[in-house]
């Protein structure tokens, strides 16, 4: 039990977090502006390695260096949409997509040039975890979980009980609707860019604190953040951080020795379980989990 | 008909639309009266509601020109005219439904600068008072509507009247001063309707708001409008009171093969 809450759960939890971090930004973005955003996982490496920048450059922890990652991502963001994704805005989805997919490529590269192909780690501390009752408790792991919460919950409050939150909710439920009642649409989007570019930040310096930095690792989760969106039904974020939470433990529990010793499934194809996950939403439930609730 | 000396609210001459080879409206002219409830009448396929899309910006026409208050505003933008005071609503309801009753008019308020992309932190105070006062005068609306205790349920969840009472209640919310009803009577019940009837008559006597109205129900629209329009194969076939329009021979001959008893 103690193994399976040390070795399963609490990693889960941790993946689960930032999993819920960049789809709740994903399905913001699909519900107001009806794209796929394929630039996400780039603009959570570009996070990252900001982040890494800053707190070796000016001798901060990780921590204190986030708003740096935010300070990066979000005119990132801003910029691609000013170029790209504006122009392209009466186009069909796909078109906008394809777009995205030529900013990650664009957002990669610069990564690449100015960090390099190596994986790197942040310069944390090596402290002894925490430990409660046999459950062993690394303070990182800690302040992830911490932090997402933090983050949901100030997102919350932005969509539930602002003026700017309820025009984006209005925007996701119905944008020609929206338009005419005179919501300010183009405002309501720059405001979605930003608090999409936040969140995805602190999930890329989150990524790198528990595992470690390259270039292709927001790719890398890429399809389970879309995987996660959609098993919360895409366009709603409160449905999507609960799908990144489920897809974060399930890809961690999936490796759980049941069988005497035998793991569920292969560490190796422990990236599968998104694949599946996404297969058996579309096939069972093609608009989430939550479909039908407000 | 209130004799007032400045220019109609409403005013559409010469307004001419195709659809392909078909016309849909052929050179329709008519007024609404600054402060009266105007109905729209005629058979289905008449061009009522082609007509009530080209006012409200939805659709360009291919020739004449609209007037707000002495004002063109041919072809201008549904958001433009939203802002200048005119509303309409949808024969079917469109409604935020993954919102709440409330919330689906507290959206329509205009000039929301808490839409502005700081403000959720800076200025707190002030924006909190002004969520505040907007909250206050949408419960306001909603009381005057009777949905009052629907106020936090899910819009998607009221019945087909109430939702047309929660777009007239947008509509009040936007500050419109002319409003556009399509069809406020068609699905309803009887009880609803009496009381949809009076909202509107109570808002346009106290609040001085303007209403062109699209109805087939002749009885309501008897009740209601003071001066009555009517529209068939596109063209205005008769404009005056109620009791002249009805006497209108061509409006009988418009409504023959109908089973309406016009008198």
């Amino acid at each position: 039990m103690l193994e399976f809450v040390n070795f399963y759960l609490i990693p889960g939890l941790v993946l689960g977090a930032i999993y819920a971090l960049s789809a709740t930004g994903l399905s913001l973005i699909y519900g107001v502006m009806r794209f796929a955003h394929f630039a996400h996982g780039d603009l959570m490496a570009l996070g990252a390695y900001v982040a890494l920048a800053a707190s070796t450059g000016l001798g901060i922890s990780v921590w204190a260096s986030i708003p740096f990652a935010a300070a990066a991502t979000v005119p990132a963001a801003l910029v691609a949409d000013a170029l790209f994704y504006a122009r392209l805005r009466r186009s069909l989805p796909a078109v906008l997509l394809i777009s995205s997919f030529g900013v990650a490529l664009m957002l990669r590269a610069l990564i690449y040039l100015l960090f390099g192909p190596t994986p790197v780690t942040f310069p944390l501390p090596i402290v002894p975890p925490l430990v409660f009752e046999g459950i062993r408790l690394q303070p990182r792991h800690i302040w992830i979980i911490l932090g997402a919460g933090v983050c949901a919950l100030m997102l919350h409050v932005i969509l539930s009980r602002t003026r700017a939150g309820r025009a984006m909710r209005a925007m996701s439920d119905d944008p020609d609707l929206a338009r005419i009642s005179g919501v300010a649409t183009a405002a309501v989007i720059r405001l979605t860019w930003v608090i999409a570019a936040v969140l995805v930040a602190v999930a890329g310096v989150f990524l790198g604190l528990d595992t470690q930095l390259q270039p292709v690792m927001g790719f890398n989760v890429l399809l389970a953040s879309f995987a996660s969106a959609i098993l919360g039904g895409i366009g709603r974020p409160w449905g999507a951080a609960f799908g990144g939470v489920i897809l974060g433990l399930a890809e961690e529990c999936s490796t759980f020795p049941l069988r005497d010793g035998a793991p569920l499934l292969e560490p190796t194809y422990k990236s599968a379980v998104a694949f599946v996950v996404l297969i058996v939403t579309l096939l069972v439930r093609p608009q989430g989990l939550f479909r039908g609730m407000i | 008909m209130t004799a007032q000396g400045g220019p109609p609210a409403l005013s559409v001459s010469g307004v001419t639309k195709r659809f392909g080879g078909f016309v849909a409206l052929d050179c329709v002219s008519l007024e609404v009266a600054e402060g009266s409830i105007t109905g729209l009448i005629g058979p289905n396929g008449a061009g009522k509601s082609t007509l009530f899309a080209i006012i409200a910006g939805f659709l360009p026409p291919d020739g004449g020109t609209i007037r707000l208050r002495g004002e063109d505003v041919t072809a201008e933008s549904p958001w433009r005219l939203h802002a200048r005071g005119l509303a309409r609503t949808f024969q079917i309801p469109r409604l935020f439904s993954r919102m709440t009753v409330l919330e689906n008019l507290m959206v329509a308020a205009p000039n929301q600068s808490g839409e502005q992309l700081p403000a959720p932190w800076l200025a707190r105070r002030q924006i909190q008072r002004e969520e505040e006062a907007l909250r206050a005068r949408a419960l306001h609306v909603l009381e005057r509507l009777n949905l009052a205790r629907h106020a936090e349920a899910p819009a998607s969840a009221l019945s087909g009247g109430q939702k047309k009472l929660v777009e007239l209640g947008r509509a009040l919310m936007s500050e419109a001063s002319v409003i556009l009803l399509d069809e406020p009577a068609a699905g309803v019940n009887r009880t609803l309707l009496r009381e949809i009837a009076e909202i509107i008559a109570a808002l346009n006597r106290e609040e001085g708001i303007t209403f062109l109205v699209i109805e087939h129900d002749l009885d309501l629209v008897a009740d209601l409008c003071t001066r009555v329009w009517c529209l068939a194969e596109g063209r205005v076939i008769a404009g005056g009171t109620m009791s002249e329009v009805r006497a209108d021979p061509q409006v009988a001959e418009a409504y023959l093969g109908m089973t309406f008893d016009l008198n």
